[in-house]
């Protein structure tokens, strides 16, 4: 097998932005089928590289000081990367295809294809680094992606604020991550992942470095993959274009921070303490951002706190010290929650870009088989048997009532909310009478749309399977599973389904209206912009005192007038006065005298 | 001498030289001053040069003194009125002086040589004699040329006093 | 006993008194005076130097009140010329204040 075999799946959607972006911008159908190729070739190589398990990439030496610090350019081929390979760029080529029908009518479709197949290259790059530093700059090259791709219409203000803060939320996050970065390596002497696990053993006898290392590397994560409390740029992402919200936001760069938490669980697992700090903050993460959806309004923020909330069970997982449970509901999520956004998309484009949810009703019948996509994704994202988020929540249920009896119920408590939510939502879409006309007049999408939510649904059906994800993941090891996690999660499943439909059946409008706390999102936005401000303000008048005070008047206007009033002193040698010369005269000689007598 | 008499003479000539400055009137301040010669001249007495004494009488305090009154009469300069003193300059003037004689005072002080007597002279001397010889043989150069410079003081003073032609 | 220093120590006092004289005082007729007056202070420490110098004859040092001799002289002229400088200026300015002839400015 080549060894640059690797290197074509990283490169092809490289090439494909910088064509995009230096020839063919002015020619809309051009671009996107240069995208569309690129990804193609990228899906097809990886899972050629899937199918021989013995391959090897091509490594070469990038940095190289004098070998204490070397960085090489090289890509890991273990099992986890070339599921998360095929993963990436299968779900990838998806989403490119469906965007050829969701952007058909855009003004910026070529530099749309460009920013995504860029974003391709990155994410890519991730799974595939072999080294921190490697992985550090395709991190941030994803963020910068993202903040392009969120932007799409930038001429909306909404749209623009959300991108910046995509980004500098994120950003937070990963000045704690290269701090991380920086004393792993000091500590480890490498940044390559494979050279510096068996260098931990080192470290063992230093807990609170340990402990401090892993919740930095964390933090990357935290900003990443949304956690608590750097969660908020997520639900305002979703002013961008759905099928990113789908790719990006749903089914890879989000998981990029688990992803990363995994590959370097050798690091986290080494503390005990930090494995709980992120447990909790998962388990937080998850229930707060589920209390949060049972009370919005437009369908692609609901999704997007379900999106935070899955990402925090699957945080919980790993800190629970489990990747295979963590890896495996990223696996089955990436399905579902993708299929979820481009159905919803599709009934999105379809009803004229509308997205408030009361405005909808009665899809059911207009658009059937984005309905019948969307159930199948509804009941995964719910962990109904027998499609594919039941096994993975389960395993992580399992692990919880394992490990850690408070996580548990909370986690548990968190199922009951999702069902909840997920009915809710179904309900009030598409059951019922349509609330609007647009939603009377709507009909199905165009078959670019619904292949591929038919494709994805097949997969969030036969995901959870063991005969299907075994040859994927390391499978979290089944043991004698109490029957109870299984028959309590069916239960709250049932409860929370009930409930929902027994609130929102034939409704016009919103029935639970005192939430406050969870409609404004437990006013977490309002806090942040509080802080901001008073700093800003803080360091405004600082700065203004000292400009006004110590460099306009002491330094501009205190040497300005030193200077006028020595020149008024020196002027006075010259008056005229004769007798004034004398004194100085008489001055000179006293001073001659005392070098020439008395030195 | 007899240390009584140089003291005497000396702080005469001191106090009528303090008070050449600090008289008001000019006519007062210039006869001061002539008793303040007079003093010098019996100082140089003391030390012998008894030429430089007599000419010290001749000149200064007959001539240069009397020059000094016929002046202040022809001016007919009054006494200055009181006027206000700017204290600041006459701070900073009698600092300076009084600084020029703390180190005068010092480095006399530290002077060796000013501690001892006067060497003693041989029979008593001519100095008159001497002096004339000294300054026709080895001064006669500089002689002259002093000789020009009064005559050239004399045509300028002439010169200088001339009223402006009508 | 009378002591060279003692002669040179009146000789500075005299110095001194003259240059404060020459720096307080306005009447420009005072100022002359208090020139000559540095002059004699200058002429005594010479003539005291000059006894002070005995060579082995036992004569004093003439050459010092050689020096005398030409300061006394050349003091005298600068004295005449000095007090017509005076005479013109008070001619033309009518007054003798120092602080009136101030045209010695930057």
């Amino acid at each position: 097998m080549n060894s640059f075999l690797p290197w074509i799946i990283l490169l092809a959607p490289l090439v494909s932005a910088a064509l995009i972006t230096l020839f063919t911008l002015r020619w809309k159908t051009l671009s996107s089928s240069i995208s569309i190729a690129a990804v193609l070739v990228s899906f097809t190589c990886s899972c050629l590289i899937f199918a021989h398990r013995t391959a090897t990439a091509a490594e070469f030496t990038w940095i190289n000081i004098s070998g204490a610090f070397q960085v090489p350019l090289g890509l890991t081929l273990d099992q986890l990367s070339r599921t998360m390979v095929v993963l990436v760029s299968g779900i990838g080529a998806a989403i490119h295809i469906y965007s050829l029908g969701y952007m058909r009518d855009d003004e910026g479709k070529s530099r749309y294809f460009a920013a995504l197949s860029l974003f391709m290259f990155a994410m890519l790059g991730i799974v595939l680094a072999n080294n921190f530093v490697m992985l550090f700059i395709f991190w941030e090259l994803v963020g910068f992606t993202s903040y392009v791709l969120i932007g799409h219409w930038f001429y909306r203000d909404a749209a623009a604020d959300a991108a910046n803060k995509a980004f500098i939320t994120t950003r937070i996050g990963d000045f704690g991550f290269m701090i991380g970065i920086l004393m792993l390596w000091m500590a480890a002497g490498s940044v390559v992942f494979t050279e510096m696990a068996p260098r931990m053993a080192t470290l063992a006898g230093h807990p609170p470095f340990l402990t401090i290392v892993a919740l930095l590397i964390f933090c990357g994560a935290v900003g990443k993959s949304a956690q608590f409390p750097l969660h908020v740029w997520l639900p305002d992402a979703m002013e961008g274009p759905t099928p990113i919200s789908a790719l990006i936001h749903a089914a890879t760069m989000v998981a990029a921070g688990v992803y990363m938490l995994v590959r370097v669980a050798f690091v986290i697992q080494a503390s005990h303490t930090a494995l709980l700090i992120i447990a909790w903050i998962g388990t937080i993460t998850a229930v707060m951002a589920a209390l949060i959806a049972t009370q919005q309004n437009d369908i692609k923020r609901i999704l997007a706190y379900s999106t935070l909330s899955q990402l925090g069970y699957m945080v919980m997982a790993v800190g629970l010290a489990s990747s295979d449970a963590a890896m495996f509901h990223l696996f089955t999520h990436a399905f579902f929650k993708a299929l979820l956004f481009l159905a919803a998309g599709s009934v999105i484009v379809m009803l004229h870009h509308e997205q408030d949810i009361w405005k909808m009703g009665g899809l059911s019948r207009k658009l059937p088989i984005t309905f019948i996509t969307f159930v199948v994704g509804a009941l995964a994202l719910i962990g109904c048997p027998p499609f594919s988020g039941f096994f993975s929540k389960d395993a992580i249920l399992a692990l919880a009532y394992e490990r850690n009896t408070p996580i548990f119920f909370l986690a548990l408590f968190t199922a009951f909310l999702t069902a909840f939510y997920v009915i809710r939502l179904l309900v009030i879409v598409f059951f019922g009478e349509p609330r609007s006309n647009i939603a009377r007049e709507s009909r199905e999408s165009p078959p670019v749309m619904t292949v591929p939510l038919i494709v994805l649904s097949l997969l969030a059906t036969l995901g959870g399977f063991a005969f299907f994800a075994r040859n994927f993941l390391a499978l979290p090891v089944e043991k004698e599973i109490a029957i109870i996690v299984p028959a309590l999660a069916i239960v709250a499943l049932i409860v929370g389904g009930g409930l929902a439909i027994a609130l929102y059946r034939n409704r016009l409008t919103e029935p639970v209206k005192d939430l406050e706390l969870l409609r404004h999102k437990f006013y977490f936005d309002e806090a942040y912009s509080w802080l901001i401000y008073w700093t800003q303000e803080l360091l405004a008048r600082v700065s203004a005192f000292v400009d006004r005070w110590i460099i306009d008047a002491g330094a501009v206007g205190g040497s300005s007038r030193g200077t006028w009033g020595i020149g008024a002193l020196l002027r006075l040698v010259q008056v005229g006065n004769l007798q004034g010369y004398v004194f100085l005269f008489g001055l000179g000689v006293v001073a001659v005298i005392y070098f020439a007598v008395f030195r | 001498m007899s240390p009584f008499l140089f003291w005497l003479f000396a702080s005469l000539t001191v106090i009528f030289g303090a008070a050449v400055v600090i008289n008001r009137n000019p006519v007062a301040s210039a006869l001061s001053l002539v008793a303040s010669f007079l003093g010098l001249a019996a100082l140089f007495m003391s030390l012998d040069a008894y030429f430089v004494g007599i000419i010290q009488v001749l000149v200064y305090a007959g001539a240069v003194m009397v020059l000094f009154l016929f002046i202040v009469m022809l001016l007919n300069l009054q006494a200055e009125e009181r006027r206000r003193i700017n204290w600041l300059a006459a701070a900073g003037g009698i600092t300076v002086a009084v600084i020029l004689l703390v180190q005068i005072a010092v480095t006399i002080g530290r002077f060796e040589a000013a501690r001892q007597a006067f060497p003693p002279l041989a029979r008593s001397t001519d100095d008159v004699w001497n002096i004339g010889a000294l300054l026709f043989s080895n001064y006669n150069l500089p002689f002259q040329i002093v000789g020009v410079l009064v005559l050239v003081a004399t045509i300028g003073v002439v010169l200088l006093s001339k009223r402006e032609p009508r | 006993m009378v002591t060279l220093g003692d002669y040179l120590l009146v000789s500075g006092v005299l110095f001194s008194i003259g240059f404060a004289g020459v720096m307080l005082r306005r009447n420009l007729i005072i100022i002359l005076m208090s020139l000559e007056l540095m002059l004699n202070a200058a002429n005594l420490s010479l003539v005291a130097f000059s006894r002070f110098r005995v060579d082995s004859s036992g004569l004093p040092n003439y050459n010092a009140q050689v020096f005398v001799f030409f300061i006394i002289t050349v003091a005298a002229a600068e004295v005449a010329v000095g007090l017509a400088i005076l005479v013109a200026l008070f001619r033309a300015r009518q007054t003798t204040d120092v602080k009136d002839i101030s045209s010695l400015k930057f």
